[in-house]
């Protein structure tokens, strides 16, 4: 049934794309699995897609979704990140990418190719998701790589970042998730490679009506994604009401293009959403500037930010923490020294 | 009339001891130093078994019980003593050795064999772990059972009559709602609650609540571990500590960093 539907909407190239990666480990066989929201690839995918390309041998992409009108751009978009081969599969079921429709499909689409590695980002919906691919395929997943050192060696942070650990995984399969902030994204090339929607019939998803999707609340904003922004713009409890917040912080990220950001704190008390997070129990950045602003730098925090290139911090507490790490630190009153910045910024720019 | 069958509801909650999360943890040759080191209950378990003393509340009626599990060595019983002080109702410590490494995939297989035992309803847990920050154990679990998962919860709803459990999970970017049939398991982001305090009276009534100690062997379960660690070391350390006297000069530092 949908092999008849999916065979002929889709153009497939008949040449398969260039792969930059080394041909040398001819064991791998990996595979990445492309997140998408709203019809449009995350940045996180292309960082995985990197990662994934690390290991030396043949990269799969494989795009999952509604159908093949949401997946359109999607696609396009996966075709020129230098994959050798792309995988498409797409049903009513697989709507919304809930874990449990889609978990079998990456399994399966895994046990049927051969696939030795599955690579995907280690962002809320990776994490949702490639556990239950663990537990259907009974491997140790790894968490959040940073690095590989070869097809079975990864590193990745522990405690909150405060120790970065190797290991050497003796599973058949490798599934893990990839820190987007330490990989290059996959950059567009000029060759395509070829859509196979036919290997992905057929795969998954059973009927199932064990979760349904209800509702989705997302944040509205024109700024820069914050897990991909070069710059961002922090507030922590120091700026001391949402008023502030949006009177300090938003005028100093408008000037810097920048993203905005918020310590735990920040959230808790209402400034902030709580999907601008940054912190162990948020997103973990490493954009090119990170501006603090009113944050101590409590242990949680510092594990969002630390790989920033270059930390600023504004704070009036001389013997903060964050001023242990902060490139440029300046012991100040944020609510005379946010406006002068951002003056002086303006002025600067001209 | 033959009585209706009891319409109970079972909670399991998983919770693990780690390092207190204030700890500014010390790497040595041997990896992270965990002698003399303060530890407690996980900071996102504290958060389960918060919620799962709540929805008993709620619900008095319609919840049998709360059971809690720690797989760890002897100290574990420790942390689920805690939890049965915050109002959990009995505990379950699998104890294993003082050295040895017990994967998420471990501890996802020794849950499934102890959800076989215990037949709960409804399996709560934290969303991750703060020493190892797998942030797996949960949808493991929920692949290994073929039950509906609902990760990072900012909100539960259970209905315990209609067996249905409706959940707000944290996304990237916002929220998402989904509605699951029991049995489920759901892990707790921060948001879900504050946690309690244990009075000292439940501290001392929770020492008489029954722990039961079982081995790992007991459970039929493979723990051999799949990963090989080959080294734990501390990350680079930043340049820090540079500080300026004034706005001009953060300007000027900007400059050079090339972002103006």
């Amino acid at each position: 049934m949908f092999a008849s539907l999916s065979r002929t909407a889709i153009p497939r190239t008949s040449t398969r794309c260039f792969s930059a990666s080394a041909r040398s480990s001819a064991e791998v066989n990996a595979a990445v699995f492309l997140e998408d929201k709203a019809g449009e690839l995350v940045p996180a995918a292309a960082n995985a897609v990197t990662a994934a390309k690390k290991l030396g041998g043949k990269v799969t992409g494989i795009l999952i979704g509604k159908d093949e009108a949401s997946l359109e751009k999607a696609i396009a978009m996966s075709r020129k990140l230098g994959l050798d081969n792309l995988l498409v599969r797409h049903a009513a079921a697989l709507e919304h990418a809930l874990a449990e429709p889609t978990a079998p499909v990456l399994a399966e689409l895994i046990k049927k190719n051969g696939f030795t590695h599955l690579a995907g980002p280690h962002s809320a919906l990776g994490k949702n998701i490639f556990p239950r691919v663990a537990g259907l395929l009974d491997v140790q997943q790894i968490s959040d790589v940073m690095s590989i050192q070869d097809a079975d060696t990864f590193t990745r942070p522990v405690y909150a970042g405060n120790a970065i650990s190797t290991v050497r995984s003796k599973d058949a399969i490798k599934l893990f998730t990839a820190r987007a902030s330490t990989w290059e994204p996959a950059q567009p090339t000029e060759s395509e490679c070829s859509v196979d929607v036919a290997a992905a019939e057929n795969v998954g998803p059973g009927a199932s009506t064990l979760a349904a999707w209800i509702s989705e609340e997302l944040v509205k904003s024109e700024r820069p994604d914050l897990s991909s922004a070069p710059t961002v713009v922090s507030g922590g409890r120091g700026v001391k009401s949402k008023e502030s917040f949006d009177s300090t912080i938003i005028p100093l990220a408008d000037v810097l293009g920048a993203a905005i950001g918020a310590s735990r704190a920040a959230v808790d008390s209402g400034y902030a959403d709580n999907s601008l997070q940054v912190g162990q129990t948020g997103k973990v950045i490493a954009p090119a500037l990170y501006i603090a602003v009113g944050i101590s730098g409590a242990i949680q925090h510092l594990a969002g930010m630390k790989d920033s290139k270059t930390i600023v911090a504004i704070n009036k507490d001389a013997d903060a923490p964050i001023f242990q790490v902060a490139d440029v630190g300046l012991v100040a009153d944020l609510f005379e020294a946010v406006p002068e910045l951002v003056k002086k910024i303006e002025a600067a720019k001209k | 009339m033959r009585p209706t069958a009891p319409n109970w509801l079972k909670l399991l909650v998983p919770v693990k001891r780690t390092v207190d999360y204030a700890v500014k943890i010390r790497v040595g040759p041997k990896g992270v130093e965990t002698k003399g080191r303060h530890d407690g209950l996980n900071p996102f378990d504290e958060i389960a078994v918060e919620e799962a003393v709540r929805l008993r509340e709620k619900a008095k009626e319609a919840i049998e019980k709360i059971t809690v599990v720690s797989i760890g060595p002897a100290k574990a019983s420790e942390v689920l003593r805690t939890a049965l002080a915050m109002g959990a109702d009995d505990a379950i410590h699998v104890e294993t050795k003082e050295d040895d490494v017990v994967e998420p995939l471990a501890v996802a297989r020794a849950l499934k064999a102890l959800v076989g035992q215990e037949s709960p309803d409804l399996v709560i847990m934290g969303k991750q772990a703060i020493d190892d920050d797998s942030s797996q154990v949960g949808g493991m679990l929920a692949g290994m059972l073929g039950w509906p998962q609902a990760n990072f919860a900012s909100e539960v709803d259970l209905d315990t009559a209609a067996k249905t459990v409706t959940v707000s999970r944290e996304i990237d970017g916002g929220l998402e709602t989904l509605k699951m049939s029991l049995p489920a398991i759901i892990t707790t982001d921060l948001r879900l609650n504050q946690p309690r305090y244990a009075s000292l009276p439940n501290i001392m009534k929770a020492k008489k609540k029954p722990l039961k100690k079982m081995k790992p062997e007991e459970l039929q379960a493979d723990f051999t571990p799949r990963l090989e660690q080959v080294d734990v070391k501390a990350p680079p350390p930043r340049k820090g500590g540079a500080k300026v006297e004034s706005v001009d000069e953060v300007v000027a530092k900007l400059k050079e960093a090339g972002v103006l």
